[in-house]
């Protein structure tokens, strides 16, 4: 139940911030529209836990903190080398270990190693990831493991 | 007031202008697909952010503020998939990165080769 | 600002479509275009400020949806076999005998 308020809350916001006109008429259509959508996405199965993790929310700000904090870091990282040129760069390829059980899990932590400018995950089965970095030292700081700390403590 | 908010989303425009040319520059600079795409990620998070962050400042209407939070949401949600996804694809139709320095690599290039 | 901005953007795209133009592999040309449909939601927006006209913004949301639905379904497409066994240099329009 809360999760089908959850995706009604969503969708009532997008409507709301995407029409801009307020009359009863265009306000009814998008409660119209909310209820269709509600409706099949209840017969598709899909109104659960995975597509609306708000377990997620009350941590997931902190997270995305660090996060940018991180993002930022790893952009100064790469423009510098990109102008200082190619031979500064040391492309690895290596298969990190993961310490996640969840699928959420799992997906929060490629999806931060990818947003992070200089790792790309490019593969993940079971609890093995791919991961290609512009710099060897990108891939010593993952294997120490801080994200994949910070991640874990989220599943809980 | 206005003066500070004028300045800071100029500084912000600038930053995220020179981020996206660094991204552009690397594109062209780098040797191989794999360090290509490590620059495109520079454009789709800090260039494109800083660029948003900058443009919402100047707005003046709640719903244009809002509607360039949603922009940027989906850029930062759209990022990493299509990177993740392009770079999968290559990577199980043979495409591999040059002069990476693993042992892995050498035993992939000789399968590559012999694919060819 | 604005104005530089603008220029600075179309600078990056232009980069973006000599890497498309010149890319040996098939997906550095993928990447160039997805990277020229990010900026050129960024440009849509900045020209949306320029112009005075921010209705503009609706138009950037719909092509940024439009550009990541048009890249993930070329590259479903490599998935289904068609991209495999095929030379990674980029030999896709092949001339018949």
């Amino acid at each position: 139940m809360k999760h089908t308020i959850s995706l009604f809350l969503t969708l009532a916001a997008f409507w709301l911030l995407n029409s801009g006109h307020y009359s009863v008429l265009v306000l009814s259509l998008g409660l119209v529209s909310i209820a269709l959508v509600l409706i099949i996405s209840h017969k598709m199965d899909v109104v659960d836990q995975e597509s609306q993790p708000i377990y997620l929310s009350t941590k997931i700000l902190g997270y995305y903190l660090w996060l940018i904090k991180e993002i930022i870091k790893a952009n100064i990282t790469v423009v510098k080398h990109i102008w200082v040129g190619e031979k500064s760069i040391s492309p690895t390829l290596k298969k990190i270990k993961i310490s996640q059980q969840t699928d959420m899990g799992k997906v929060i932590y490629a999806n931060s190693i990818t947003l992070t400018p200089g790792t790309v995950a490019i593969d993940l089965v079971d609890n093995e990831i791919t991961v290609h970095a512009l710099l060897s030292k990108d891939i010593e700081s993952l294997e120490v493991g801080e994200m994949d700390r910070r991640v874990t403590l989220l599943e809980r | 007031m206005d003066i500070i908010i004028t300045i800071c989303s100029g500084f912000l425009l600038l930053v995220g202008s020179f981020l996206c040319i660094s991204g552009g520059i690397g594109l062209l600079r780098f040797p191989d697909f794999y360090t290509r795409m490590h620059a495109v990620g520079v454009t789709d998070t800090l260039g494109a952010g800083m660029i948003l962050v900058g443009l919402m400042m100047l707005s003046t209407d709640f719903l244009v503020f809002a509607k360039l939070v949603m922009v940027l949401l989906f850029t930062l949600l759209i990022g990493p998939t299509t990177s993740h996804v392009l770079a999968k694809a290559a990577f199980h139709n043979g495409v591999r990165p040059k002069d990476s320095n693993n042992l892995e690599q050498s035993k992939e290039k000789e399968n590559t080769s012999s694919i060819l | 600002m604005l104005i530089a901005a603008t220029l600075a953007i179309f600078v990056a795209m232009i980069l973006a479509i000599i890497r498309g133009i010149a890319g040996p592999t098939l997906y550095d040309r993928i990447l160039a275009v997805n990277m020229f449909g990010t900026k050129t939601v960024l440009l849509i927006s900045l020209l949306g400020f320029v112009m005075g006209r921010p209705e503009f913004l609706d138009i950037a949301l719909v092509y940024a949806l439009i550009n990541f639905i048009s890249v993930i379904g070329v590259l479903r497409y490599s998935d289904t076999n068609q991209f495999k066994h095929m030379p990674t240099e980029d030999k896709s329009i092949r001339k018949e005998p």
